[in-house]
């Protein structure tokens, strides 16, 4: 089975999130990781390699810094990396997803596998493009996967509950918690990443140019949610706490 | 000069670093309680190849250098002592003399067992009556036909008990004082070699430490690591190295102190604003991070230095000197800021400020680095 991985370099989850004086999200200073449900994707995409036999290449549309994550998807036993750094200063999840499924075409596939949503912009979207572009079925949300006679059984998530779908190879599979519990490179993996290929490419060594990959959508500004105000405590006896409580839900929340 | 780790020793950190705040972190307050590791955490570690990270593939090491092995036990040590005392005494005091006096067989036999995490390992120098003063060992080793029989105790010795494979120092010949000392490798389970007591201590309590008693423990002469009366030699450059591994110690401590005290800092509200918006917390503050910058810079120069085989002796006691009494310090502070909450258990400061103080004892105490400083400045 040869896998391919899209995957995300997104901020820490701890990172503290700023609007620096030009209205933009500051990056500097913050650590970035790996889209923690991407790592899902990698881990199933290694777990596979291990049963089945095959190639796993990740491939990410991102700057140089992006390397970090590339490098440590290798440590983690991914054969290959492809890096496309596009070089623009605005992109959305078309750019990313017509880059990411030109760069995909020109690989050997029989199952490519992504995170669900990315936890920065949490759009869900560019897996599920990708397959759109590649004529490809997807599977959302998958919480197991497995392989039989060129098909793949998944279990997907769906709302209350879950579903079993069977399709034929090759198919998209968008990992969502759950599906595994990501290894930690190993040392030996961490050296041995080094010596494999990660190749750069930019827009124009797929064949594109950046009229074709502009993006559709166009950021106007952004803004950080206001502060939570502080929760209210209601003093009393209980009797009399409860119907302070009831009053305020009527007469002032005014949702009972 | 150029400061910056490399690609590799910064994935490693970041992977040691989410390796030890997810599975180590939230176990080590209750390992301290309890006084025991957790030997499932040892596992996970040799999976992931902690066990020997500075030792040759073909001896399943990871082969990587000894800024990656410092960063490693500064990275466990930053959540919980205990477990970087466990892989450093493992790598610097037990693996390390078989790699650099061992033989053929016996790299095959313990280092590749030890670096691939199978096996724990310890080292037995330390006597009642024979600590800094290495050259007073009482423990004997005659000679007797293809064996070796040994005989006396050993105290303080970290990791004992759960270590399968031990380097011993004993004397092979009374007269000769220091040049009489010879190294050994000792299997647990070896008929005669028992375990005394189990030592209560003040921090690094989820670390085993021990009494070993031999009598009458006969091991084959092939178990002499090194030669006859080498063992002064080989005492004294395992801890050089040591060293490396316990400044590295001092400063994970130190470093997760400073960080808890930092962000407590800017929480904790008095008189109507965080503390950290007062002078005097602020100083504090900067203070803490200077040292700890300081010592850091001091620890990767002595493993740089013993990765560039250039000596590392006066570098290494320096950096464990100045590392140690740093984590004391920085630790001390550390619960200073936290005030009243900072001397409960509720909170880590408490345990680290516990474990920083034997980082200014243990593979020499602060009083022995100084002199090694200044016969190396004086000679």
């Amino acid at each position: 089975m040869n896998i391919v991985v899209c995957m995300k370099q997104t901020f820490d989850t701890e990172a503290k999130i700023a609007i620096d004086s030009n209205g933009r999200i500051n990056r500097q200073g913050v650590s970035l990781i790996m889209n923690p449900y991407d790592e899902f994707a990698v881990e199933e995409a290694l777990r596979i390699k291990e049963k089945l036999g095959g190639e796993v290449t990740v491939v990410t549309v991102g700057g140089q810094e992006t390397q970090d994550a590339l490098r440590q998807a290798l440590a983690m036993g991914a054969d290959r990396a492809v890096l496309v750094d596009p070089g623009l200063e605005e992109t959305d999840e078309f750019t990313t997803a017509t880059i990411l499924a030109k760069a995909i075409s020109g690989l050997k596939y029989d199952i490519i596998l992504g995170g669900f949503r990315a936890i920065d912009d949490g759009s869900s979207q560019v897996t599920g493009r990708v397959a759109e572009i590649l004529g490809l079925p997807v599977v959302n949300m998958v919480v197991k996967l497995e392989f039989a006679d060129g098909k793949a059984v998944a279990t997907s998530e769906i709302e209350g509950g879950s579903q079993v779908i069977e399709v034929a190879l090759p198919a998209v599979f968008t990992a969502q918690k759950g599906l595994n519990e990501p290894r930690y490179p190993s040392m030996k993996g961490i050296m041995q990443a080094k010596k494999k290929p990660m190749e750069k490419k930019g827009l124009g060594d797929l064949g594109l140019d950046a009229a074709q990959v502009a993006p559709k959508v166009k950021v106007i500004s952004y803004f950080l949610p206001s502060a939570r105000a502080a929760g209210r405590i209601v003093p009393g006896e209980p009797a009399d706490a409860a119907r302070d409580l009831a009053n305020a839900l009527r007469e002032e929340a005014k949702v009972i | 000069m150029i400061f910056k780790l490399s690609e590799e020793q910064e994935l490693l950190r970041k992977t040691v670093r989410d390796f030890a705040e997810s599975e180590i972190a939230p176990r080590a307050a209750e390992m301290d309680e309890k006084e025991e590791y957790d030997l499932s955490l040892w596992n996970k570690m040799a999976e992931m190849g902690l066990t020997g990270i500075p030792y040759p593939e073909e001896y399943d090491g990871a082969e990587m250098d000894n800024i990656s092995y410092a960063i490693a036990v500064e990275e466990l040590s930053r959540v919980c002592g205990s477990s970087g005392v466990l892989v450093s005494a493992h790598t610097s005091l037990c693996a390390w003399p078989i790699y650099a006096f061992g033989t053929e067989e016996q790299k095959k036999k313990y280092l590749a067992p030890l670096s691939s995490g199978e096996k724990i390992g310890a080292m037995g120098l330390t006597e009642p009556s024979a600590g800094s003063d290495a050259g007073a060992l009482k423990m004997t080793a005659v000679r007797d036909g293809d064996e070796y029989v040994l005989n006396g105790a050993k105290i303080f010795i970290t990791n004992a008990y759960f270590a399968e494979i031990y380097v011993v120092f004993a004397s092979t010949d009374r007269g000769k004082g220091h040049r009489g000392i010879s190294a050994f490798i000792v299997e647990k389970g070896t008929p005669g070699f028992t375990f005394g007591k189990k030592e209560h201590k003040l921090g690094i309590r989820a670390s085993a430490t021990y009494e070993l008693v031999y009598e009458n423990c006969r091991i084959p002469a092939e178990n002499l690591l090194g030669e006859e009366g080498q063992g002064f030699k080989i005492v004294m450059m395992t801890l050089d190295g040591g060293r490396i591994g316990i400044a590295a110690q001092a400063l994970g401590i130190a470093q997760g102190a400073y960080e808890q005290a930092l962000n407590y800092s800017k929480v904790r509200e008095q008189f109507g604003k965080p503390i950290s918006a007062n002078q005097g917390m602020q100083w504090m503050l900067a203070d803490m991070a200077t040292q700890i910058e300081a010592a850091r810079l001091l620890v990767y120069q002595a493993a740089y230095l013993k990765d560039a085989k250039q000596p590392y002796s006066k570098q290494s006691a320096m950096a464990k000197l100045f590392a140690s009494e740093t984590a004391m310090s920085v630790t001390t502070k550390a619960v200073q800021i936290f005030g009243g909450y900072g001397y409960t258990r509720e909170y880590p400061v408490e345990r680290m400020m516990r474990d920083a103080k034997i980082t200014e004892i243990y593979e020499g105490t602060s009083e022995i680095q100084r002199m090694v400083i200044a016969a190396n400045i004086l000679k």
